[in-house]
């Protein structure tokens, strides 16, 4: 059974591996051998009949094609209708093909499929939500990921990312040295002008642990003074884990269940080690999806819920504008129209919408909702690891559109996204389609509007 | 044949059509996974509850959701189809003089006026559903023969039974062909698509505990529907 020294059906597990992959520039090499890659159906038949239960079959057998999922998906807007592009079109041609044929699909199949699941999926479920049986394609989608995976059908940084995760259970290349040195930078690089300003690593008993999205650390530290800053100003007792700090999960876009299983095991750890009361993670969605909400269920954690109780970074700001925490000096909320970008991964799958426009009531003088907006709102376009794919860019950037203009439509030339995917892709939108528009994350809006309180301000020299 | 169709293959039919759906919803539930579907069907009961009656409720209703209202015309469809099909046989005169006659007990039954009007919807929502999959592109791409055929199942009783009732070239054949018509639906439900029957309760409450339990349920006051 040919199988590729980069393409193959085997997860990478080390940091060699991991170095050949990413030598592979856009993996071109790692491709080509895909073309080669043979499908072992009896595994596929096998994973199926294991993992393909009576919730999936079901969708898969009662729906009626009656094509009212169309019109929910984004993909479908954005390419002038394109029937191809209907959700149940898309699942049915792929995982409904595979469950019928009982795995007995050959190469060209699956790349299609690798294509369909990746390129013109972001697992953003707003399908799942307009149609009358309660098919959710989306969550068909991710399990169709994992179907991939372990054939070895799935995009190269994907498999990259899975690897990260493996290996540096962090979707880059951040040791726990790294990171933990990056905490000590910050907080020395701000401490002159915040006396007192600490990141605490590994405080136990912390009311609070924090968490956050590896490309913080190693591409936008100063995300993480930000959020140094605004704990210390709230008062809060809170620290970092050396180990275990990362949220995101590039193995959940992969497909790679084993990985998401020991990315989520170093988080839950650091919980049970430092004994936290709670903990609050950064303005990521999927991270907070993946850590959260899917990953009690691959840690194997009967409750469904993390070891201590856990939140997202809007609830925290919610909670610290409510109570008093963090106040805003009136003089310097948003005065121009502002908006705001609901993250499919924390808003519709996690249910917080009504936090985002709390947050929006106590900093924006402007705020204007997106049409349709909360849990109705369109995926960014980058999600689902679809930022990230260099096979898949031009139709990424096809399905930008749809936010293109939706945004455009509120007026507002600032768009909030409190998620580094819809950051992303908002970023990406207007570099590629110049519309005049800026984004921002939380906490650097927050940290120019918030009150400083006397005895924190630095001494007048 | 008329006795044939009305006793043993009636009583086959209706016992395929209880067994086969009551086959269909344990199976259903067994196939729940806690840990595949990642929804802790057990644990957080209330949540789940509550989010699967949510999700059904809404859906139940013409423009209950935003989905119905996004679709007017097909929501008008759908409804008026699926409520000719459910409520003309059980509350059809014939039927329960028949049900009277062998089993000493009948139903309220409607006007021969009202499941006429309910008949002909039927029919005519039959048609434009039909249509629909050939006019709209994106219908089309995931419309099969089978989805014709389901279809056809679905309106045959209807069709014959107004053959009959009105006698258009004789009562009895048309008679015959209503029952077995009739049966053969009976048969097709838990076989095909037609399981919607139960499915579509059984799905609609799955996702609704995914969302109740899993999905936001416990954060907020449940998915706006």
């Amino acid at each position: 059974m040919p199988e590729g020294t980069l393409c193959n059906k085997k997860p990478v597990n080390t940091k060699e591996e991991l170095l050949t992959l990413l030598a592979d520039k856009s993996g071109k090499k790692y491709y080509e051998e895909m073309n080669a890659l043979d499908v072992d159906a009896p595994a596929l038949k096998a994973l199926l009949d294991k993992t393909c239960k009576s919730r999936i079959r079901t969708w898969l057998e009662i729906c009626a094609h009656c094509g009212m999922c169309a019109d929910s998906c984004f993909f479908y807007l954005a390419n002038h209708r394109d029937p191809t592009q209907v959700p149940s079109y898309k699942i049915q041609s792929t995982l409904g093909e595979i469950v019928r044929k009982k795995g007995n699909v050959d190469n060209a199949f699956m790349q299609m499929t690798m294509d369909t699941a990746w390129g013109k999926c972001t697992c953003c479920n707003r399908c799942g939500m307009y149609c009358p049986f309660g098919i959710d394609m989306g969550v068909m989608f991710g399990y169709l990921r994992g179907v991939c995976f372990s054939q070895g059908f799935a995009p190269w940084e994907m498999k990259i990312g899975s690897g990260m995760h493996r290996v540096y259970r962090a979707q880059m290349d951040v040791t726990s040295e790294d990171w933990v040195d990056t905490c000590q930078w910050m907080a020395e690089e701000n401490e002159e002008d915040w006396p007192g300003l600490e990141i605490p690593v590994d405080k136990a008993d912390a009311d609070i642990i924090y968490t956050v999205n590896a490309r913080e650390p190693k591409h936008y530290p100063e995300d993480l003074a930000h959020a140094a800053i605004l704990f210390h100003l709230a008062g809060e007792n809170w620290t970092v884990p050396s180990e275990g700090w990362e949220e995101t999960s590039l193995a959940m876009f992969a497909g790679d269940w084993e990985g998401c299983r020991l990315q989520v095991q170093a988080v839950y750890d650091a919980m049970e080690r430092l004994k936290p009361k709670r903990m609050v993670v950064t303005e990521c969605g999927h991270a907070y999806r993946a850590t959260v909400i899917e990953g009690p269920y691959w840690a194997g954690l009967k409750s469904g819920k993390t070891p201590v109780p856990s939140f997202h970074y809007v609830e925290w700001v919610a909670e610290a504008l409510r109570t008093g925490k963090l106040k805003i000096d009136p003089a310097k909320k948003i005065k121009e129209p502002v908006t705001y970008q609901d993250s499919c991964n924390y808003i519709r799958n996690a249910g917080l919408k009504d936090c985002a426009r709390e947050i929006m009531s106590y900093i924006a003088e402007d705020f204007r909702e997106m049409l349709p907006n909360k849990e109705h709102n369109f995926c960014c376009g980058g999600g689902g690891g679809m930022n990230g794919l260099g096979r898949y860019r031009e139709q990424r950037n096809i399905g930008l559109k749809v936010k293109r203009d939706q945004i455009l439509a509120t007026g507002a030339k600032l768009v909030i996204t409190p998620c580094h995917n819809c950051w992303d892709a908002i970023r990406d939108l207007e570099e590629v389609y110049q519309v005049g528009i800026r984004w921002s994350f939380l906490k650097p809006l927050l940290l120019k509007m918030v009150m400083v309180p006397d005895h924190l301000k630095p001494e007048e020299e | 044949m008329y006795d044939l169709v009305t006793g043993p293959l009636a009583w086959l039919a209706f016992s395929v059509f209880f067994i086969g759906l009551g086959v269909r919803v344990v199976r259903y539930i067994r196939g729940l996974d806690w840990k595949l579907d990642r929804v802790t069907y057990t644990v957080n009961v209330s949540y789940g509850i509550q989010g699967a009656l949510r999700s059904v409720f809404f859906w139940l209703f013409p423009f209950g959701t935003r989905s119905w209202r996004s679709n007017p015309f097909l929501t008008v469809l759908v409804f008026t189809f699926h409520i000719g099909i459910l409520i003309t046989p059980v509350f059809l005169l014939a039927h329960n003089v028949m049900l009277m006659e062998r089993w000493g007990f009948r139903f309220w039954s409607m006007s021969e006026r009202a499941s006429d009007f309910l008949t002909v919807l039927v029919l005519i929502s039959a048609v434009f559903l039909a249509l629909r999959r050939i006019a709209l592109p994106e219908v089309r791409i995931i419309t099969t023969a089978y989805d014709y055929l389901l279809l056809l199942i679905a309106v045959m009783p209807f069709i014959t039974g107004l053959a009959a009732h009105y006698q258009w070239g004789g009562y009895d054949a048309w008679l015959i062909w209503h029952i077995l018509s009739g049966e053969v639906m009976l048969v097709a439900i838990p076989f095909t698509k037609l399981s919607h029957f139960v499915g579509f309760f059984l799905s609609r409450a799955q996702l609704g505990m995914d969302f109740g339990i899993k999905r936001g349920g416990m954060k907020n006051r449940g998915m706006a529907w």
